[in-house]
């Protein structure tokens, strides 16, 4: 079918407990989402096959829309009057998605590059093996042992370069004979990314004892990451390999019209379909259960990064136990025993469905997800970074600027775009929660847009856009983003009370609202025309993106918030002394009317 | 009528249970099928493969890796023991002569002449698995393992630490909300599965672990002291492989709330039998709870209920409350208002209405309950 012939959509996305189905209809020249269904994915016992969850929530569709899409166990295509669908697409995360190991010759080089290439593709990187990691060889081959991955990464040495390391990494790995985690009897795929020359030496020592597939190099010279071939077999062996073994699977496959993806795969495209429509640097987030994924792309380049173990319930625990107890305490606004919140945050991880019912209940949890967020960024920050290594040519202009090689990517200047997606930024009984958490956890500075995306729709759309780009990005901008608002934040520092910035706001249709920021103090502005102009004349001291004391005029987006004038400085910090951190809080949240008095 | 699919912990009289006891990797399986087996016959087992060392020669012997064949004294497949001589140098004068002898007990696995690295594997070493619980072999999966088939009491905790154990109950407290303290326990308990109330503070655990306690069963402990026992934070539940001298088993979760009276009496009514208990605990896909199971029936009981829980809540079952601001408290349902409704948070979810004893009606969301299923 030709692509212009795409009217009827059906995309299912398969999460570890949820299967989420959405129709998208071609309304005139637009595509709009316009139906939606929700089952229990049916990976675990007793049902151990994907499709039953996937059908009910079709079957939800159907019943909502009135729309006839299946036939038993097969969807009708192509679409013809008020029964079929033109296309089924689906991506998948259930049975904890696809998990790896990778491996590489120097860490902070082909290590951190082959790490990059198995997140980019949408894994979870379960450990990162490098020559130089600082464990003996028998721990290394002992944890090769004892974790099962789904597959395995392969890389080491530019091409051409020393095929020592390389070939040492291949009889560890051949000496502790892994097993993958689905299907015992299975051979382990072994992606093979690594220095040419040592191509056949692998072959050899690794081709009977493991399902060896050889590719380009992912690092061909220290100067040049090649990333996207090995991508493209981690895929494949997605598809061939592991789908094949998780229950229904096979099946699953056979009913898609375009190839299954791994869920942050998807989303990834769709981060990166959005950012070069708009030529925005996006940051997108997407705090789960049990991880955290967040993904960004600054000047073109894109970098994903999960953590693994940052989430608001089965990881809650775990929020805790990496940001430390103090650094949650400091976001409420009333003062709680340690020993409680203990309790409560274990009483979470061991019930992690259950939801707040109090307003201090709910604080806790904002409190944790501000932590979450806060750490998976730091942890994305430290990856996505400049190539290491890399020679670096200096003019006589830049010896006084002596900056390293493998500087992060990010920054928080130049981010025009946040979009957060999950439950506890999703589905905060105020959106004004959401967006502060967002506002507290990256502190962006100068002018950044801030959207949620309610459903998370971007995993559907991002495989979608695969097929049809226009079909994506119409539903992305019309159904998918909520636009909570734009946030400006004046960077430097100064004392509280003093005039830090004179803002003019104008809307879309002219209405104009003006006033000065005072440094300590957050004010909200109701803003809900889609677009308009924001004109920002900041202190001496104070940069907005043009340079200290110099005036900014930008274009803003409204929504559901308004505009934030965050004078709270950067960096930001709260006060040490409890009382006053108490006070300030209180003043930020009404500002903000975030909770019930 | 209106219900609501909720999970729920398992706290049964007598149920038929089966448990598949497998191996990780291929082995020889020892039950055959029919066989009535006790909770520690060995059921099957495998040889797991000894560690692996790295020794690297050609460092050490100061040559080019592709020489090292010539310096090696073993082969390929060739047994050693610590502290054999591997390889050696051939200098002409003898003073200079060095040795690398083997760190471990093992075989050569592999020499390699690229890197220069010699890997020596240990022994195998023999993984037994047992019955764990006292029943009759259903199954047998050849090369892994079998499923044992057992009827009796059957009891999940919601959070457990430590692996499987075996012993007799103990009750050592006097009713579900009474803490159960390091003097309430003596040299008496070795070896038991000894059931508390209310709470066990840390004194009391490592009192436990002092007097050789196989296991204890309370209604809460705090996460406070559970940090002290192990030493670190427990960041995601997934446990059963700690080691600290006793099996925990908690039933109701953290802090100090009282056993639900039910799983109290049930336990109590199987004072002095053997019990299986693991504190294995996994809460992601594939949910694993702790548990304890006593084989056999209680005095009271004559037949042994084999469905499993319906998995839905309806009015009338009783169901304990799983969050602030009621956490553990017990009622029944009233009704399950099918709208959506505004809670204190100012979310709108489901709710439904529970019933307390005192006769006061609470509103709680769906999601903060939890089946009490008998």
């Amino acid at each position: 079918m030709s692509k212009k012939d795409l009217e009827i959509i059906i995309a299912t996305d398969c999460g570890s407990t949820t299967t989420k189905a959405i129709l998208i209809e071609k309304k005139g020249d637009t595509y709009r989402q316009t139906f939606r269904g929700e089952a229990p994915t049916t990976v675990e016992a007793p049902f151990e096959d994907v499709t039953k969850g996937v059908l009910n929530a079709i079957t939800e569709v159907e019943e909502l829309s009135g729309r006839k899409i299946l036939d038993g166990e097969k969807i009708l295509t192509p679409n013809n009057g008020n029964v079929g669908a033109d296309i089924y697409v689906s991506t998948s995360s259930a049975g904890g998605g696809l998990q790896m190991m990778v491996a590489g010759a120097v860490k902070a080089m082909t290590g951190e590059s082959a790490q990059r290439c198995a997140l980019g593709a949408g894994a979870i990187v379960m450990d990162v093996l490098a020559s130089n990691d600082g464990r003996a060889d028998h721990e290394k081959i002992e944890r090769i042992r004892q974790l099962r991955p789904d597959m395995m990464l392969l890389s080491g040495g530019t091409d051409g370069g020393s095929v020592t390391h390389v070939v040492e990494l291949a009889q560890f790995l051949k000496a502790a004979d892994p097993k993958p985690r689905l299907g015992a009897s299975y051979k382990l795929p072994v992606i093979y990314a690594g220095n040419n020359k040592a191509q056949g030496q692998v072959k050899e020592i690794l081709d009977s004892s493991t399902a060896l597939i050889v590719t380009e190099n992912l690092r061909p010279s220290l100067e040049k990451e090649n990333l996207m071939p090995a991508r493209h077999k981690i895929h494949d062996i997605f598809l061939e390999h592991v789908m094949q073994q998780a229950p229904g699977y096979p099946k699953l496959m056979k009913m898609v019209g375009a190839p299954i993806m791994p869920t942050p795969a998807a989303v990834g495209v769709m981060t990166e379909k959005f950012a070069k429509a708009n030529n925005f640097n996006v940051l997108a987030v997407d705090i789960g259960g049990a991880t955290t994924d967040v993904f960004s792309v600054f000047s073109e380049v894109f970098n994903r990064t999960v953590s693994a173990n940052l989430g608001m319930s089965y990881s809650i625990s775990n929020v805790m136990a990496e940001a430390g107890l103090p650094n949650i305490l400091r976001w409420l606004p009333f003062s709680l025993d340690e020993q409680d919140l203990r309790n409560r945050l274990k009483n979470k991880m061991i019930r992690p469905t259950t939801i707040p019912a109090t307003v201090e209940d709910l604080q806790v949890e904002h409190a944790v997800a501000r932590e979450a967020l806060r750490l998976a960024f730091d942890q994305h920050k430290a990856l996505a970074v400049g190539l290491k290594g890399v020679q670096q040519e200096r003019s006589i202009s830049d010896a006084f600027a002596q900056t390293s090689s493998g500087q992060s990517l990010i920054s928080l200047m130049n981010l025009n775009y946040i979009i957060g997606s999950g439950g506890i930024l999703a589905h905060s009984p105020r959106r004004t929660q959401s967006m502060l958490m967002m506002i507290d956890a990256y502190q962006p500075e100068g002018v950044t847009m801030i959207a949620v995306d309610s459903i998370f729709m971007m995993p559907h759309l991002g495989v979608l856009a695969q097929i049809s780009e226009k079909a994506a990005l119409d539903v992305f901008y019309h159904d998918c983003l909520v636009r909570l608002g734009t946030c400006l934040a004046p960077k430097g520092l100064d004392k509280e009370g003093q005039v830090i910035m004179d803002w003019e706001l104008v809307e879309e249709g002219g209405r104009r609202h003006s006033g000065e920021l005072r440094f300590g103090d957050i004010l909200h502005v109701p803003f809900e025309s889609p677009k308009g102009k924001a004109i920002v004349k900041p202190a001496k001291g104070f940069d907005m993106g043009a340079g200290p004391g110099n005036k900014v005029e930008a274009n803003i987006e409204g929504g559901v918030v308004g505009v934030v004038l965050d004078g709270r400085g950067r960096p930001f910090d709260l006060a040490k002394t409890p009382a006053k951190r108490i006070a300030d809080l209180n003043k930020w949240y009404k500002a903000m009317d975030m909770y019930p008095v | 009528m209106a219900h609501a699919y909720t999970p729920g912990l398992k706290v049964i009289p007598c149920t038929v249970l089966r448990k598949k006891r497998l191996l990780p990797i291929p082995g020889k399986v020892l039950a055959e099928l029919g066989k009535e087996v006790e909770a520690l016959d060995i059921v099957a087992q495998t040889q797991l493969p000894g560690k692996v060392f790295s020794v690297n020669v050609a460092n050490r012997l100061a040559v080019g890796p592709e020489e090292i064949p010539g310096f090696m004294l073993k082969k390929e497949g060739d047994p050693i023991r610590k502290g054999e001589i591997l390889a050696e140098n051939k200098p002409l004068v003898k003073w200079f002569k060095t040795v690398v002898e083997s760190p471990v007990e093992g075989t050569v696995e592999t020499i390699s002449t690229v890197t220069g690295q010699v890997l020596l594997r240990e022994p195998p070493k023999v993984l037994p698995i047992k019955a764990y619980v006292k029943g009759k072999v259903v199954e047998v999966t050849p090369n892994f393992g079998v499923t044992v088939e057992s009827e009796g009491t059957f009891i999940q905790g919601i959070f457990g630490i430590g692996g499987e154990t075996n012993g007799e109950i103990a009750v050592a407290v006097g009713s579900p909300d009474e803490d159960l303290t390091p003097e309430g326990l003596n040299e008496t308990h070795k070896g038991k599965i000894v059931i508390g109330g209310k709470h066990a503070g840390l004194a009391t655990i490592k009192r436990a672990v002092e007097l050789g306690v196989h296991a204890i069963v309370v209604g809460g402990i705090h996460d406070r002291d559970l940090r002290q026992l192990l030493g670190y934070d427990i960041g995601v539940a997934v446990t059963g492989t700690e080691q600290i001298g006793v099996t925990i088993i908690v039933t109701e979760g953290f802090g100090m709330i009282p056993m639900a009276e039910y799983t109290f009496k049930l336990l109590s009514s199987r004072n002095g039998e053997r019990a299986s208990v693991s504190g294995a605990t996994q809460i992601r896909a594939g949910v694993m709870r702790p548990e304890i199971l006593v084989p056999g029936y209680p005095k009271n009981v004559t037949t042994c209920k084999k469905e499993q829980g319906r998995g839905w809540i309806e009015p009338g079952d009783p169901v304990r409350i799983i969050r602030e601001p009621h956490f553990g408290v017990i009622g029944i349902v009233k009704s399950l208002p099918p709208e959506l409704t505004k809670v204190g948070s100012e979310s709108h979810v489901r709710v439904l209405e529970v019933d307390l004893p005192g006769g006061e009606t609470l509103v709680i969301p769906r999601a903060n309950i939890e089946v009490l299923e008998k």
